[in-house]
């Protein structure tokens, strides 16, 4: 009985593993890191250029942004607040949303905690996606989110990608294989540069989706250290009374 | 576990150490709660200075600007109002500002920064009603003088430097914010000054 | 002065008597280890979620259009707000964990077993609240995963014959969830079901001290007093409240007083499972998407549900067998009979010998296959139903069942083995 218990939960433990890895398109690991401030600067300048046009971050301030991307206020507000009218404001735009859901078929979502429902990895993939299609309204599609109602904003930077496929032996057949996407190098950036600016972008989308993640690791070290004093203590005290205890 | 006789300075140790150890733990989990009443980022900004454009302001004009949730005026004086700022300092509890109602730098007889532009909160001292500007019609309230402050709710009066006359509900000088002009006069930044910028 | 003030207090009010016979001087178990933590957890963590829950209810606002702004107020507004919220969210979840082991613990032990019947029934309901508890405080931050989920689980009770569809209507108080919903359940979220759960966790704690502590050996340290001293008895050296020995009819063996012995033991055990939860709140308090599922930072928006829904993890076991019957009202009737049985195990199991130590090798292997099975079945709630996960979820549904009946079966004359006379 026990055998066929282990097997079936080893069958559910794979299938499940499956499931998990059963998107199709492979996701790149989001080269980011919290605690670059100048990439989150970076990243902070792109979202203002490119993305606050249609996508508001409703929850953010500026004045938290800057705060905690060590920009002071001032530099803040004549760089990249140009909407705003006071350091405090959030993150939004000036476009109606009715407006926007119009052009677009859907309102963009608001972006403040987008990494925390796609993740970076998607972010990071996603944006780097974008090919050409003319049967599409804005003339792209995207791998990661087939039929996407988004323009590719970022054309100027990338130049025009389009899909680029291999062919590859597939359980003995030779098949087309999906290998990724090339530009035709009338972007402003090389593709390293382009894909570093993203990763700047997705590190900043990263840090709005949860400003206080630095202060929670720093606190949580302190606490942990803390912790394991009292458990050592804790633990002394308790062997000590139980030596009463034959 | 053997059956030596208890070692009561350990114990006694142990048992200290630990409560005090947990004791600075209880403390540490407070922090978060008691913080947690501090004003927020929101009250914060809320409260953040605010500006004003004075540069259209006219002689005798009074404008509102609201700041913290309370008005605050921005009245241009004109020189028969500064004029009067002098005769009526024998009726006032406290004409030469004497409790701490404005930063220093208002600390003199017209109670501001230039002596023509008048900013203080619009509150009564008494209980927190906002007082009318009388620009003409003030003697009506106090005779001889033209212009100044009527609360309508317990009919305290102030000179036009916010001062309070003797003798009223009211016990104290309107309110000075602390603020700051730019360069040509022509910005007013309430909430804020030197001091704190 | 001070004393005086005690003693004024003590004839009016008696504190330290009570003290004395709840805490100093009540009698445990020499023998606890570590599964008997989780009871004094399942305490720790329940002062946590009432005090960082009142401390959320000070800006949280229960209204459809501020409710999701409002939780993102506390986490980038307020001072510590992110803190508070982690520590609520994760000891939702924590409070699942503990109160599962615990649960194990004593079909472990057989501490449902006579005497602890009402124990164990108290215990349960328990539970019930608190998975009522968690239900609705999961709707208020108004994220597509609240909404969604909210709307799946109210559904289940639109399968009730008759009835249903205008059940489902009154619990909404309106034609889909709204700001009727989100505000009655925060009402029974933070003042209702909360004071229902002290009061339970009293009556559990009192009838605990009232047939007191089962223990690892399931045999009883208080038995008649025949006048015989028992040889190397620890509870000699130690005075116990004179209400448990019923003033000199029983005898004490093999018990401490829960204070100091068992208060350092526990606070070691919350020390430990501390650096655990501070470890899942300051470093991952999304717990891989299982304690704040990712769908749940987007806004509820009724137009529009997310790709897969799944409840959160600690109702999935049900959820699964909900999903196992191809008949909705069955699925839902075999739902509640999931937690029915584990009411009933007092009375399935007629087994005379509480602890496992001594019960045959069917009764272990028989717990072993309600753990898999339901570990299993939490594990497939999290999946989407493809046809071979309903079939291994009809398996391990049989299987959770199961383990009532054969428990039933065979426990009546089941071969146990000799218990000792004292704890080991």
């Amino acid at each position: 009985m026990l055998k066929q218990l282990l097997a079936a939960v080893a069958l559910v433990a794979s299938s499940a593993a499956l499931a998990a890895s059963g998107h199709v398109v492979h996701l790149d690991k989001a080269p980011i890191d919290l605690t670059d401030k100048e990439s989150l600067q970076r990243g902070a300048r792109m979202y203002q250029n490119y993305c606050l046009g249609c996508h508001q971050m409703e929850y953010q301030r500026y004045s938290r942004t800057f705060r905690d991307l060590g920009i002071p206020d001032e530099v803040g507000m004549e760089q990249l607040a140009f909407t705003a009218k006071k350091v405090g404001d959030h993150i939004k735009n000036a476009a109606p949303k009715t407006d926007l859901a119009r052009w677009f078929g859907a309102a963009p979502p608001d972006l403040s905690n987008v990494a925390r429902v796609r993740g970076p990895d998607w972010l990071y993939t996603y944006l780097r996606s974008f090919y050409v299609d003319p049967s599409r309204p804005f003339g792209v599609n995207n791998e990661v989110f087939p039929l996407v109602g988004m323009p590719h904003v970022l054309q100027e930077l990338q130049g025009v990608p389009s899909k680029q496929h291999e062919t590859r032996l597939v359980d003995g057949e030779s098949k087309e294989v999906y290998v990724g996407i090339v530009t035709d190098g009338t972007g402003e950036l090389s593709t390293e540069e382009y894909d570093r600016a993203v990763a700047d972008l997705v590190n900043y989308l990263e840090y709005t989706g949860e400003p206080s993640k630095l202060e929670s690791r720093s606190l949580g070290i302190k606490v942990m250290i803390f912790l394991l004093i009292f458990f050592v203590l804790a633990f002394l005290l308790k062997k000590e009374y139980w030596k009463d205890v034959h | 576990m053997s059956n030596a006789p208890v070692d009561h300075g350990r114990r006694r140790f142990l048992t200290i150490a630990t409560s005090v150890v947990g004791g600075v733990g209880a403390v540490g989990v407070a922090v978060p709660f008691i913080a947690s009443w501090n004003p927020s980022e929101k009250a914060k900004q809320a409260g953040a200075a605010v500006t004003a454009n004075i540069s259209k302001l006219e002689p005798g004009q009074l404008i509102r600007v609201e700041w913290r949730g309370k008005p605050v005026w921005v009245v241009k004086r004109t020189p028969e109002m500064l004029e009067t700022l002098t005769k009526v300092e024998p009726n006032l509890r406290d004409p030469g500002s004497e409790d701490p109602q404005q930063p220093d730098y208002a600390k003199n007889q017209h109670r501001s920064k230039k002596p023509e532009l008048f900013v203080a909160v619009g509150i009564c001292t008494h209980l927190g009603c906002s007082p009318t500007y009388k620009m003409n019609d003030f003697d009506a309230h106090v005779e001889g003088i033209a212009s100044g402050f009527f609360c309508p709710c317990h009919g305290s009066t102030y000179d036009m430097a916010g001062r309070v006359f003797a003798g009223v509900p009211a016990p104290k000088n309107l309110m000075i914010p602390p603020y700051m002009l730019s360069e040509n006069d022509t910005v007013l930044l309430i909430g804020a000054d030197e001091g704190t910028v | 002065m001070f004393k005086n003030l005690m003693s004024w207090i003590e004839y009016r009010m008696p504190f330290m008597e009570k003290m004395n016979l709840h805490v100093m001087q009540y009698p445990a178990p020499k023998n606890f280890n570590f599964w008997y933590f989780f009871g004094s957890l399942a305490m720790l963590v329940l002062v946590n979620q009432i005090l960082t829950g009142i401390w959320l209810t000070m800006n949280f606002e229960p209204s459809a259009e501020r409710a999701f702004a409002s939780v993102e107020y506390i986490m980038r507004d307020v001072d510590y707000g992110w803190l508070l919220r982690y520590m609520h969210s994760t000891g939702a979840s924590a409070f699942f964990v503990v109160v599962y082991l615990h649960m194990l613990r004593g079909m472990m032990y057989g501490s449902y077993q006579k005497p602890r019947e009402l124990l164990w029934i108290f215990g349960m309901l328990i539970f019930v609240v608190l998975m009522a508890e968690a239900f609705m405080g999961y709707l208020l931050p108004w994220g597509q995963m609240s909404f969604w989920g909210a709307q799946v689980i109210i559904s289940i009770f639109g399968v009730i014959p008759g009835i249903g569809e205008d059940l489902t209507l009154w619990i909404r108080g309106d034609y889909v969830i709204s700001g009727a919903t989100l505000n009655r359940f925060f009402a029974l979220h933070v003042i209702a079901l909360p004071l229902v759960l002290v009061i339970l966790v009293f009556l559990h704690i009192i009838a605990l001290h009232e047939v007191g502590s089962n223990n690892p050996d399931g045999i009883d340290v208080k038995r008649p007093n025949d006048g015989q001293p028992v040889e190397n008895n620890v509870s000699d050296k130690f005075t116990f409240h004179e209400y448990f020995t019923k003033g000199g009819k029983k005898i004490i063996v093999d018990a401490i007083p829960f204070h100091p012995y068992y208060t350092v033991k526990d606070i070691v055990g919350v020390v430990g499972f501390l650096l655990v939860f501070c470890g899942v709140i300051f470093f991952a308090p999304e717990g891989g998407g299982f304690l704040l599922e990712p769908p749940n930072f987007e806004p509820a928006n009724p137009m529009k549900t997310p790709d897969h829904i799944a409840p959160v993890w600690y109702f999935t076991p049900f959820y699964a067998i909900l999903r196992a019957v191809p008949d909705q009202l069955f699925g839902a009737i075999f739902m509640f009979l999931a937690i029915i049985f584990l009411a009933l195990l007092p009375w399935l199991d007629r087994c005379p010998v509480r602890s496992m130590r001594y019960r045959s090798a069917l009764h272990k292997w028989n717990l072993v296959n309600f753990c898999i099975s339901f570990v299993v079945l939490g594990v497939l709630g999290v999946l989407p139903a493809t046809p071979t996960y309903t079939l291994l979820a009809q398996i391990f549904s049989f299987t959770y069942f199961a383990f009532f009946g054969l428990l039933w079966l065979y426990s009546k004359n089941e071969k146990t083995k000799p218990l000792p006379v004292r704890l080991t």
